[in-house]
């Protein structure tokens, strides 16, 4: 194993390291936004909403995130929707990730018991007022672990736009890999800096869980 | 249409579950400050009618009437959440599980809906929250969330959630069924006392001394229909039908 060379090409994976960063961040506040939609949508009085959430899960979750990558990325220009690749990543896989992340939300606001809406209710609260002052607050509670599952798995899918060209760490691995065919240590390196990133992330969502538990 | 003659009218109340016909045609009058017992075996429909008395289940058929308005009235869908949400503001219910609100403290569950819905001032939710605690014999563990509190504290707790509102009819469903047996006279102590200012309660309940000792008139209900009725010292000590009889008779051996 060649130390000195990962020693010397490491500030540049350091480099693709922030990409991959900005990337599973803008990725994953968008995944939140969508979820959060899509979840709404699922649980909706109204039965078209209900459909298209439904349809919004399967169509995304039943699919290769690289082959809806692809579509957005190289088969958007076709119909119009020109993008570069580091936008391309960011909406190809927040729009995958609110499709789990739909699941996650809408999860932990039917694990609500069924007596806190009722409860509420019968005080006089609006559904809509019986959604945001009980079942909400539980419910956040609830999904920040699922959440950081889903986390996890969105930022191990950011590898995925290294197809797309977008220079992170997985693309910038296989670009020094040319120069140097040390495959071993250039995909060593970058799968540190993935375990890193994904162990401090880890560890955030744990220190929330713990701050946001009720005494 | 009738004018509503009694604080709480139930005309012909009919509810199904598809095929399964929980209440049949049920009739009910409640006067102000009266306090009625229901109580039949598990699946008689007992909670059922009760809880379509705030539009909890709402009935398939019949009519619900409080204070001279009808609760279940036929409205579209937003008006009918604007009046139904201001009908259930003068009715407390209390469950079985008490389903406290878990992330709030004692005083919160109090104070949220009151501040909510009535839009007091913090000091105002606090002096009510300090009322209705004291008033059930909770003050002491106002800043206490749920987790920390025993089953009988959780209802009473609940019961002063309810109370904050300032209802004028209470719902109680099965409060006590699911204590540990040395905790139901606290809870028990607490509606008696709501008794005795002259609350009108309907109470659902397994407990006979309890109904015995409290309601001005007991309902045995079996299968969806109301069997008998009358003041708990002729329904308990000479009921007239052998349902009735039947059900007192496994109950006190139940208990015995």
């Amino acid at each position: 194993m060649d130390i000195d060379l990962m020693l010397k090409v490491y500030p540049f994976f350091l480099e693709a390291a922030w990409v991959t960063i900005l990337l599973s961040v803008l990725t994953a506040i968008l995944g939140l936004i969508c979820g959060t939609l899509g979840a709404a949508a699922r649980l909706s009085r109204f039965a078209l909403f209900r459909f298209l959430g439904a349809a919004y899960v399967s169509v995304f979750r039943g699919t290769p995130a690289l082959i809806q990558l692809f579509i957005l990325y190289l088969g958007g220009p076709q119909i119009g929707i020109q993008l570069d690749a580091f936008e391309a990543g960011v909406i190809g896989l927040g729009i995958n990730a609110g499709a789990y992340m739909t699941e996650t939300i809408r999860g932990a606001i039917i694990a609500i018991d069924k007596g806190q809406r009722e409860a509420a209710r019968t005080l006089g609260l609006s559904s809509w007022q019986a959604t945001y002052k009980v079942i909400l607050p539980q419910a956040a509670r609830l999904m920040v672990r699922p959440l950081g599952v889903n986390l996890n798995m969105l930022i191990k899918a950011t590898a995925l736009v290294a197809a797309i060209a977008v220079v992170e760490l997985t693309y910038t691995a296989q670009r020094y890999i040319g120069s140097t065919y040390k495959p071993f240590e250039m995909f060593l390196l970058a799968g540190i800096l993935y375990m890193i990133i994904i162990y401090v992330t880890g560890r955030g969502v744990a220190w929330l869980d713990r701050k946001v538990q009720i005494t | 249409m009738t004018e509503q003659t009694h604080f709480v009218e139930i005309r012909h109340a009919q509810k199904s579950f598809g095929t399964l016909e929980v209440l049949k045609d049920i009739s009910l009058n409640v006067e102000r400050g009266q306090i009625v017992g229901i109580i039949g075996s598990s699946g008689s429909g007992k909670s059922t009618l009760l809880r379509a008395i705030n539009d909890l289940d709402p009935l398939t058929g019949g009519e619900i009437w409080l204070d001279g308005v009808q609760v279940n009235k036929t409205l579209p869908h937003r008006q009918y959440e604007i009046h139904i949400n201001e009908m259930r503001q003068h009715v407390g219910m209390v469950f079985q599980h008490f389903n406290l609100f878990p992330h709030m403290t004692a005083r919160e569950n109090v104070t949220m809906a009151p501040k909510l819905l009535k839009s007091l001032y913090q000091a105002e939710a606090d002096k009510l929250a300090e009322e209705q605690l004291d008033k059930v014999g909770m003050l002491e563990r106002i800043d206490y969330y749920p987790s920390q509190l025993s089953g009988g504290q959780k209802q009473r707790v609940a019961i002063a959630r309810a109370l904050a509102m300032q209802p004028k009819l209470m719902l109680f469903d099965e409060a006590t069924s699911a204590l540990d047996p040395e905790l139901v006279e606290e809870v028990n102590m607490v509606m008696k006392k709501l008794a005795e200012e002259h609350m009108t309660m309907i109470i659902v309940t397994h407990e006979m001394d309890f109904a015995a000792s409290v309601c001005d008139r007991v309902l045995f209900m079996d299968k969806g229909v109301v069997v008998e009725e009358g003041p708990p010292s002729v329904l308990f000590k000479k009921p007239t039908q052998d349902r009735t009889r039947a059900f007192l008779r496994k109950h006190i051996e139940g208990a015995s």
